[in-house]
């Protein structure tokens, strides 16, 4: 085996915070060979980011590296002068960020940051960077390069963006290139444009690639190599046929068993408990003790060792103790343990009298110029929606950030008004009621956030928060206790404020809040996007166990396929403010018959990643909804374009009781 | 003597129980007693503080009024009162107020300093800078005998500030002590060490320094003028001392009356929008395109004309100056408002589309309701910097506005008359600095020590310093 490009060596770096010294990287350990891709994999707070950041020397104020040694091509990169250090940062290793929205500097043109780059690292300037520039944006594959480059940020989108900054991060002609989360903030038509382009970037230029993520499907679909780390530490190292066949530290498995899967229908998933550890502490044993189902007293007391788990498969774990030979009975595979169960009856049969019904919604929001605040245009964010949704089922209404999925939400519980549309719930028409008419209403249909860090009142304490809506509808017992021990919570939790919650403990509060007034039907606009995996999945088992004990109806605004899967009866797909495809949740993912719906479904990452699918890669982003293109909305993007398309929008074509799609394809 | 309310001083009383209302209120609230605790961990912050109580000791003294009784004049016409008005302050400096000398005479001197023409016991006449009424009357050879007497007097003062000082801190000892539960000695390590949450040791030395400065002043002031007298004779220390009250009024009385409209006018705009925004955004865009000080010229001449035309509304002519004083209060509190109301509206508008509102809305919560529960609290941080950093600014501007003539009464004694006063004495040959100097001196220590608490209270209140767990990456960190 050749020589590896990056070496790490027992690295740590520790923060300085006002609650103590926060052990963020504990003597991690691995090693990045040329022309691979190793994958840092963990969920938030376990100091993925804080390792890449250490790699570059970019910590924060408060961070400082106490040990280890960083080698990069055989150099000491920890006992370089800052100065030299600036020679490395770009022109050896490259970092992209997250967030492309705020990675580009938004009053410099694209060209002169990526110009800066090429004159700091490559000596370039003038005509010479500007040839340089154009050729970089055309290997990250955007189009009309010699346009782009006079351009600022604002003009790009999202995915434009990202390509923007990974154009950057190759202008120096990095020997390894540091993705953090690369894909995170986008849709997931625009990720797999993104990973596909960091795939062929990297095997073009035979670069290496650390990868930081948290999503399995993406370390599946692009990694060579996996390190998993958990509280600071490289729990397991492996490859990743072997990784994805049999994981081995009970973490990884467990982060398996937590991803909502279509297998797992009606069963419960498989959770964590409790939380990543704060790592202010100083750990006797294993840190994963706490919450391991495999723990005994020997992982409460001794910190476990490195041990070797098969070819080039490390793992640190006391299971895996040459001595003990217990870990070779269960190499408890990805897909196994999986309950195979039916589908609950209820599935098959529909109740006749929907709880929700909505026709033809639309939510225009006017765009005003001038000096009297003249409608010009209008932002036609939900345009003709209609959807059914009977008592204790859930729809789960899909599509990227844009497509209108939050706004015709909100527009059904009336907190925005629409502009034209019917919403019927339980019979009565809600769409020109006065607030006060409606107030007797609001008690029967709830909404939980996205957000568990907004949606909180930062200043009320939990017991209020969870009681507000009993108090303003006049409804009497106060039960905010009842609530949270429903919800999973402790009673005398009440009394705390939300910033001494996790993440997942405030989203159950806010489900306690949504509770408190018996509603029967809950809108659940995106809420464990913003959640680790093991919380996602406690959040769900929630969700499905309150929707069985008390038949509620759940609105389930989503982009994650895989929660539509595990969760939903009924599917709609949504593209610029319009349903393109409906049906049951067999119907619409297994076989998929609106091109848009199969390029969604198609580009989302599976962890099964050897059965490769084809990926279908949308080209370009998703239009503006000012003046969406005349004709069928999706026909720039669609790869089935007839000449039909262009001129008009197709109509509804029944496919089957349930099933409905919008396409000129199936006329 | 009959007690005297002037409305000043009832605005004050108030605003004083508010402050121990709050306090107590903050004490239950967790957020803001976590706030405040971090203000309380701030010595620069803890220092300033201690100052600025000083200062509103003597404020509070100087607002306690009251109408000497006069003796027996009328024989039985019953008790007469005396038509001037007094405070507690002006009975504490009895001694400065009535030992008025002819005219100028510089700090700590024995002799005027103009000259006159006095005759000689030999009956020829003279001009000769004649020894003082009262400043340093009791030396027979002032010559000879000054410099021991200020010394010695100095000396007597300091000894009185740390004995002071002793007991100050014997007293804070053995508090924590019984606290604590552990010995005076320890105690008082940890309190010296900054081992205390709370920055004891910078209140403490606060505290010391002050008394090292006020002990000296006060020993010296009973036989000289400590900072000299002014051109009709008045010293000067007497005089800064009751500019202090001037300068809290309208530090503080000014941001209760805007208050009101740039909480309701910025939240209401921000959170109800549409016309009412739109209407709220031109009156302070009107207001604000106004030059502040031609509006509040023209107010002040407006409200002078009042006053003069109604004398029967006063029955003091102190009463009359403070209603001036209360009329300025409010015209600069109607004329500062937009600042803070334009960030209130800007946070508001913020607040409004967070998903706790919008819960709030989905449950059918009223709107003035949601207005007073979740977005009031939010945004009361903002309010609080914005008052504490204000008050400066408006002790500034009374002066300034004093100094062009449209502020305070001639006869209301403010920093703005003594600087208004001292131009003269700036181009007088030789010339006089000392009422310039002293008020300069004080006002800049009060507004130093406001600036400083108000830094303090923002870095307290900053969400950056305790900033929420975040997923992803640590933010400020740059490619």
């Amino acid at each position: 085996m050749t020589a590896p490009l990056l070496e790490v060596q027992d690295l740590s770096t520790w923060l300085d915070t006002g609650s103590g010294t926060v052990r963020a990287v504990d003597h991690v350990s691995f090693a990045v060979y040329p022309g691979e891709t190793f994958a840092l994999l963990g969920e938030s707070g376990c100091g993925k980011s804080m390792t890449a950041l250490s790699l570059l020397r970019l910590l924060p104020d408060a961070g400082r590296i106490v040990g280890g040694a960083v080698r990069f091509g055989g150099t000491d990169l920890l006992a370089l002068t800052e100065a030299q250090m600036r020679q490395v940062r770009g022109r050896d290793m490259a970092i992209i960020f997250q967030e492309p929205a705020t990675s580009l500097n938004p009053v410099l043109t694209v060209g002169s940051q990526i110009g800066e780059v090429l004159a700091r690292h490559r000596g370039l300037a003038g005509g010479a960077a500007r040839e340089r520039t154009v050729q970089l944006l055309v290997q990250v594959g955007i189009p009309d390069p010699q346009r782009r480059l006079d351009e600022y940020p604002f003009q790009l989108s999202g995915g434009m963006k990202q390509r923007v900054m990974i154009a950057m991060a190759l202008a120096g002609e990095p020997r390894l290139l540091i993705a953090d989360e690369p894909t995170t903030a986008l849709d997931v038509t625009i990720q797999a444009q993104v990973l596909e382009l960091l795939a062929r970037l990297q095997a073009e230029r035979c670069m290496a690639m650390l990868l930081i993520t948290h999503d399995l499907g993406i370390v599946a679909q692009i990694a060579h190599r996996v390190g998993v780390m958990y509280a600071g530490e490289l729990v397991e190292s492996a490859p990743r046929q072997a990784f994805f066949a049999a994981p081995r530290h009970p973490y990884a498995r467990k982060l398996f068993a937590a991803l909502p899967r279509p297998e797992r229908r009606g069963a419960a998933l498989d959770t964590i408990p409790g939380g990543v550890p704060p790592l202010t502490k100083v750990f006797k044993g294993c840190r994963f003790a706490e919450r391991c189902p495999e723990a005994w007293e020997r992982c409460h007391a001794e910190v476990p060792a490195w041990h070797e788990a098969g070819e080039g498969h490390g793992v640190r774990c006391h299971l895996y103790d040459r001595g003990s030979g217990i870990g070779n009975q269960r190499p408890a595979g990805a897909g196994e343990r999986m309950v195979e169960q039916t589908m609950p009856a209820r599935d098959a049969d529909t109740p006749a009298k929907p709880l929700l019904e909505v026709r033809d919604l639309k939510v225009h929001f006017p765009i005003r110029k001038g000096v009297f605040k003249r409608t010009v245009d209008y932002v036609k964010a939900v345009d003709g929606v209609s959807l059914e949704l009977h008592a204790g089922r859930t729809l789960a209404l899909v599509g990227e950030s844009g497509s209108g999925k939050t706004t015709a939400g909100k527009a059904i519980l009336q907190l925005l008004r629409p502009t034209a549309g019917r919403v019927r719930f339980e019979g009565q028409e809600l769409t020109g009621l006065s607030s006060a008419q409606l107030r007797p209403l609001r008690s029967a249909m709830q909404i939980v956030f996205q957000d568990p860090y907004a949606s909180l009142d930062p200043r009320m304490r939990v017991g209020d928060t969870i009681e507000e809506g009993v108090a303003a509808l006049g409804l009497g017992r106060r039960r905010s206790a009842e609530l949270l021990d429903k919800v999973g919570l402790a009673a005398d939790m009440r009394g705390r404020y939300p910033h001494e919650f996790s993440g997942g403990q405030r989203q159950r509060i806010a489900i306690a809040r949504a509770l408190s007034v018996n509603p029967r039907l809950i809108v659940c606009d995106e809420p464990t996007s913003a959640l680790d995996v093991s919380v996602q999945a406690q959040i769900l088992n929630l969700l499905k166990e309150l929707q069985d004990s008390l038949g509620l109806s759940y609105l389930f605004i989503t982009h994650n396929i895989a929660v539509v899967d595990y969760l939903a009866h009924e599917v709609a797909v949504m593209y610029l403010g319009r349903i393109v495809e409906r049906g049951s949740v067999h119907e619409i993912l297994r076989a998929p018959k609106h091109p848009y719906t199969e390029a969604l479904l198609s580009a989302v990452p599976r962890i099964d990643g050897e059965s490769r699918r084809p990926v279908i890669i949308l080209k370009g982003d998703m239009p503006s909804p000012v003046n969406p293109p005349s004709g069928c909305h999706f026909h720039p993007r669609c790869p089935q374009a007839m000449d039909v398309c262009r001129k008009d929008y197709p109509g509804e074509t029944r496919l089957s009781d349930t099933r409905s799609v919008h396409c000129h394809l199936f006329r | 003597m009959r007690p005297v309310l002037l409305a000043t001083d009832v605005l004050i009383f108030v605003l004083i129980a508010a402050v121990i209302g709050a306090g107590f209120y903050v004490r239950r609230q967790e957020y803001l007693l976590a706030s405040w605790r971090r203000v309380g961990e701030s010595r620069a912050g803890m220092a300033a503080l201690t100052v600025l109580m000083a200062f509103l000791a003597v404020g509070l003294l100087d607002s306690l009024h009251y109408r000497p009784r006069l003796q027996g004049t009328n024989g039985e016409s019953g008790i007469g009162y005396a038509t001037e008005v007094r405070s507690v302050l002006d009975a504490v400096l009895m001694p400065l107020r009535n030992r008025a000398e002819k005219t100028y005479s510089a700090p700590l001197a024995t002799h005027l300093y103009a000259k006159e023409t006095v005759e000689m016991p030999d009956g020829k006449q003279a001009r000769v800078f004649p020894r003082l009424r009262h400043g340093g009357a009791h030396l027979q050879d002032p010559e000879a005998q000054w410099g021991v007497d200020v010394a010695w007097k100095t000396a007597r003062g300091v000894v009185l500030a740390a004995a002071a000082w002793v007991v100050l801190a014997a007293l804070a000892a053995r508090l924590a002590a019984r606290h604590w539960r552990v010995g005076w000695g320890a105690a008082w390590r940890r309190l010296w060490r900054g081992e205390t949450r709370f920055a004891w040791n910078a209140v403490l030395a606060t505290a010391g320094a002050l008394l090292l400065l006020a002990g000296p002043t006060a020993s010296l002031a009973v036989d000289y003028h400590v900072l000299g007298t002014d051109k009709v004779g008045q010293d000067v220390l007497y005089l800064t001392l009751k500019s202090i009250r001037t300068a809290l009024v309208i530090g503080t009385i000014t941001t209760l009356a805007m208050l009101p409209f740039a909480v309701v006018l910025g939240i209401v705009a921000g959170y109800v929008g549409g016309w009412v925004d739109d209407a709220i955004q031109y009156i302070y865009t009107t207001l604000n395109s106004i030059p502040a000080v031609l509006l509040i010229a023209a107010a002040v001449l407006m409200m002078q004309v009042v006053i003069d035309t109604h004398p029967e509304w006063f029955a003091t002519a102190a009463e009359r100056a403070d209603a001036r004083l209360l009329a300025l209060c409010l015209i600069l509190g109607v004329t500062s408002w937009t600042g803070l109301c334009r960030l209130l509206r800007a946070e508001t508008l913020k607040l409004r589309e967070l998903e706790y509102v919008q819960a709030a809305q989905a449950f059918g919560v009223s709107s003035l309701r949601i207005m007073a529960r979740h977005i009031l609290p939010n945004v009361m941080h903002i309010v609080l910097i914005a008052l504490v950093m204000d008050f400066s600014g408006l002790v500034l501007a009374e002066a300034v506005l004093s100094y062009v003539g449209i502020g305070v009464d001639p006869t209301t004694i403010s920093f703005g008359t003594m600087i208004n006063t001292a131009r003269m004495e700036l181009a007088r040959e030789p010339i006089v600095w000392w009422p310039l100097a002293a008020a300069f001196v004080f006002m800049f220590v009060l507004v130093l020590a406001a600036n400083l608490f108000s830094d303090a209270v923002r870095d307290g209140f900053d969400p950056r310093t305790h900033l929420r767990p975040r997923r992803g990456r640590v933010p400020g960190v740059v490619a």
